[in-house]
């Protein structure tokens, strides 16, 4: 099939509610026919019973914490209490015979073979025990003699920059920094103190030129603060050593790529290892790797010879789970009277903890047509847990500055903030989701900025986001088909949420003329074809396409069968409502189950990898890909601030998205209001509290750290343009991240339209907010 | 380990071993042996089997592991077992008969109210709580109940679109 010629076919394209056209694509032929758009299909476009929402409503469904296995030991991990010190000595023989202690396992490492091993930050993990109860694994912990030698440390972004800052690193050392998100080597840059970079990406043009030109420029330096993923199921592994390799349950967003790195950690070859994940109590970035608990787990495991389960309490959660870099952005744009830009400058520093990647993204580099572009950035390491990709990674922190900045270079443009954007933002489909949103959210009642009067003023905002359409190209999937009738479709993809399992079903039904509830849905277990992971918005778009074009398979090979036995052109027959029919010949029908009966073995199966998009991509590198087109999404907020108490309300936010082909329209509304209130709460009480003098957190708990709940919850409209391309066998993309990143700039610039008063730094708690309007006040 | 018995034990301090308690868990009394300091949550999910209850933040923070003592939602992280004997239980296996919904289930899947679900078993105990106390409660009342609920998925807006729904039903059952 891999050798036939491409074929030309017509795709619909554009926007379906201002009319579609066509497109045409040269598409390899073992790719099924084009798909029409969704007014004309069964079950794609619209919201069936998400697949597992039974079992979730009922407790039925099975999360990692809920596996127990005969025999099944529990570990607890021993945590560094220092922010940075030197494991002089560490003795775990008494641990060892502690009651009911089955093995014990140091995990402190050096980063240079030969040296002591170092602590870098309070909850790093010196050493585990696996033991018959919690409780006794818990009471050995305290069994374990450690010497530490405490060294001096640097918690705090700004003083870690200072020159006379404790080191985090050694310039040896870089080569073994943990990246934040994408593999990467930290030794490619230059290290000062805790400064390392700087990094330039996407410059380009002659900024300097583009400021010289500049009739209007705005500057300003923004702030966010370290976030939390704040899982509600915390990470949770049970790994099982057998005689013929590994089994591992774990809540994690990618099996297929933890089961890898287990394979690689253990040396066991890829067959032997086999990584299960049925119900995921969300990750929103944290849950993609195997981690020093993952591996902890198989260790404790292989040592004991029985299944070792290994959930993190809540403060290990906060403290040792990943968290979102800060950011500190400089950032300098540059107009023209009309609007036109002519450069931006953006020189950032973030920090990752001892990990690297702390950029802030590309919105600055690719949100605005602008000929010159200087962007800058330095990570910075303190004595903090590492962090790792969190829902719109880099993206989200930096549409937070850029976003402002626009509103602001609008301002004193006089003009209005939408109409600036119009002459700015190349992509069409975002000026469409302005239009949209305008509308709904009455932007024509938005006073003056500071226009209001009284002690509680309201105000409307608005901000973009752009986020890459990611793709997973190492992504597969099968479809089974049983003589009896039956459907499954197998992968090894998780639903960590998002609803996948619901989506596979629609389009495998589409194709068989079945309905969802007809698919069995076998997913999250490595046994499958190895699908994508649940991060970069990806899944959708990665997983559609080969469930597709794999029940395509299933069906031409169904109708085959039937044709032969009919002795009829296969191309005369027809699929749909549940039965095979000769086009034509209302006599010559056959029922789903008469028809499958008519298959030569008991079960067939096709299984299908994503195929590149057709008109190509824009990146590729590895087993991933970015398609031609970024995601969109626009968000206008309107607030309520109390200029007495200092409380921000979000009454109401507008969200306006784009993700290709909507799939399910109900779930892609549940992802969209996820990622508003994750916005609201990053806007307004989200942060990671250290406290200088211990290098501990102070908010390790759900108590003290913030985010928002039911009470905090504004209406929420959601908006989803329906957008053709003819890229995949489904058309579909990602939706996850582009909800989560207009929002906290779009609740900002609200709050300087309610106050005339900008907030560059958050989270807009309410003393911040007292604080800002206080000093403004002092300045006029 | 000594294994007190809080009757035979002379100083009349129960544990720190395993003692027997019965607990009556959706009309079914259960004889188990837990320690004093074990939370409710942990002997459902431990001896008892009923890992419908998630525990998320462990101190009483989430709600996420909400069953009923009496009719009444509690936290039962924060709740001793050997506190409960002779409560009634509920949780949310005996929410509904078997094989069969609360209409607050059917609506949570109906509206979506639902995404990676660790929440939701303390989310429609405390919802299904409200309805028995108030068939037609308005918006407020919702986010009163759940007001003590997190979710990071942030279903907040189908939960309470979900709520109510069923309360302007005319003849709302609801169990």
């Amino acid at each position: 099939m891999d050798e036939d010629p491409p074929q030309r076919r017509k795709f619909p394209a554009g926007l379906a509610h201002l009319g579609l056209g066509e497109v045409e694509r040269e598409v390899p032929s073992s790719e099924p026919p084009p798909l029409g758009p969704n007014a004309s299909l069964q079950h794609i476009g619209r919201s069936p019973e998400r697949w597992d929402a039974r079992a979730k409503v009922t407790g039925a469904a099975r999360y990692t914490v809920d596996v127990s296995l005969p025999g099944m030991l529990h570990a607890a991990v021993l945590r560094s209490p220092w922010p940075h010190a030197c494991l002089r000595a560490i003795d775990l023989s008494r641990a060892a015979a502690a009651p009911g202690v089955r093995a014990v396992l140091e995990l402190a490492e050096p980063l240079i073979p030969g040296e002591a091993p170092l602590l870098r930050y309070v909850g790093q993990p010196v050493a585990a025990v696996a033991a018959e109860t919690p409780e006794l694994a818990q009471a050995a912990l305290q069994q374990i003699e450690v010497r530490y030698e405490p060294l001096p440390f640097t918690v705090d972004f700004g003083h870690a920059r200072q020159p006379d800052a404790p080191a985090v690193y050694r310039t040896t050392e870089l080569d073994k920094v943990p990246s934040a998100t994408l593999p990467a080597s930290a030794s490619v840059y230059p290290l000062a103190g805790n400064v390392l970079g700087p990094e330039r990406r996407g410059s380009r043009g002659d900024a300097a030129a583009g400021f010289a030109q500049a009739e209007v420029t705005v500057e300003a330096t923004y702030h966010t603060p370290v976030q939390t993923h704040c899982c509600m199921e915390p990470h949770a592994v049970v790994a099982s050593w057998h005689a013929d390799g590994l089994d591992v349950w774990m809540s994690t967003q990618f099996t297929a790529g933890v089961r890898a790195q287990f394979a690689r950690q253990f040396g066991l070859p890829l067959a032997r290892v086999r990584v299960r994940a049925d119900a995921i109590g969300g990750g929103f970035g944290s849950k993609s790797r195997m981690g020093v608990y993952g591996s902890a787990a198989a260790a404790l495991s292989r040592l004991a010879g029985a299944p070792v389960r290994l959930v993190h309490q809540r403060d290990e959660e906060q403290m040792d789970a990943g968290n979102r870099p800060s950011s500190e952005q400089r950032l300098r744009i540059a107009a023209r009277r009309d609007g036109t830009l002519t450069a931006i400058s953006l020189h950032s520093y973030g920090s990752a903890g001892i990990a690297f990647g702390a950029g802030v993204g590309n919105v600055a580099a690719a949100m605005y047509d602008c000929p010159g572009l200087e962007a800058v950035h330095h990570d910075v390491f303190t004595h903090t847990g590492p962090a790792c990709a969190m829902r719109g990674p880099g993206n989200t922190q930096g549409a937070f500055a850029l976003e402002q900045s626009i509103d602001e270079l609008a301002a004193k443009l006089d003009l209005d903030p939408l109409v600036l954007r119009d002459r700015i933002d190349p992509s069409q489909v975002r000026r469409e989701e302005r239009r949209i949103g305008a509308a709904r959210i009455g932007w024509t009642r938005r006073h003056a900025p500071g226009a209001g009067t009284g002690t509680v003023r309201r105000g409307i905002g608005m901000a973009q986001s752009l986020w890459p359409a990611n793709v997973q190209t190492n992504a597969a999937c099968e479809v089974r088909l049983w003589r009896d009738g039956t459907v499954e479709v197998l992968s090894s993809v998780q639903d960590i949420g998002t609803g996948v399992g619901t989506v596979l079903a629609q389009v495998v039904a589409e194709e068989l003329g079945l309905t969802p509830q007809d698919i069995h849905i076998r997913i999250g277990d490595t046994e499958y074809p190895s699908g994508p992971p649940s991060y970069g918005s990806r899944t959708t778009a990665s997983i559609t396409p080969p469930a597709r074009t794999a029940a395509w398979r299933v069906r031409e090979t169904l109708l085959r069968s039937v044709a032969a036995a009919w002795k009829v052109d296969p191309q005369s027959l027809v699929l749909g409502g549940r039965s095979v029919q000769l086009r034509g010949d209302a006599q010559r029908r056959l029922a789903w189950n008469e028809a499958t009966a008519m298959l030569r073995t008991d079960r067939i199966s096709a299984t299908a990898g994503r195929a590149d998009d057709y008109a190509g991509f824009r990146i590729r590198s590895g087993d991933a890909a970015i398609a031609l087109n970024d995601l969109g999404g626009v968000q206008f907020a309107e607030v309520e601030v109390d200029t007495e108490s200092g409380v921000i309300r979000v009454l109401r936010v507008v969200a306006v998205h784009d993700c290709g082909r909507p799939i399910h329209p109900a779930q892609i509304e549940s992802q969209v209001q996820g990622g508003v209130l994750m916005g609201i709460s990053f806007a307004l009480m989200e942060e990671r509290i250290m406290d200088p003098h211990t290098g501990w957190m102070l908010n390790p708990n759900l108590i003290d750290y913030k985010f928002a709940g039911p009470r905090d919850t504004p209406a929420i409209e959601v908006v989803l343009l329906e957008y053709y391309q003819g890229q995949s066998a489904s058309d579909a993309y990602g939706i996850s991240e582009p909800a989560n990143i207009a929002t906290a700039a779009a609740i900002a610039n609200a709050v300087y339209n309610a106050t005339g008063v900008r907030f560059r730094a958050l989270p807009m708690t309410p003393a911040a907010v007292l604080e800002t309007l206080g000093a403004a006040a002092r300045r006029t | 380990m000594s294994c007190a018995d809080r009757n035979g034990d002379s100083s009349g301090i129960a544990g720190p071993g395993p003692l027997p308690l019965v607990l009556d868990v959706n009309g079914t009394q259960h004889q188990i042996m837990v320690e004093p300091r074990t939370t409710l949550a942990e002997a459902l999910r431990g001896p008892l089997g009923l890992t419908g209850t998630k525990i998320a933040c462990n101190h009483g923070a989430c709600s996420t592991c909400t069953v009923w003592l009496d009719g009444t939602p509690v936290a039962a992280c924060s709740v001793l077992a050997v506190e409960v004997e002779g409560q009634r239980i509920t949780t949310i296996e005996g929410l509904a008969q078997p094989g069969s919904l609360h209409p607050v289930q059917e609506a949570f899947i109906a509206h979506d109210a639902v995404q990676c679900g660790f929440c939701t078993p303390g989310l429609v105990l405390s919802c299904a709580a409200l309805l028995a106390r108030n068939p037609h409660p308005d918006r407020s009342d919702i986010e009163s109940a759940i007001s003590g609920h997190l979710c990071r998925c942030g279903t907040y807006p189908h939960v309470i679109e979900a709520m109510l729904d069923l309360s302007t039903r005319q003849d709302p059952d609801h169990g």
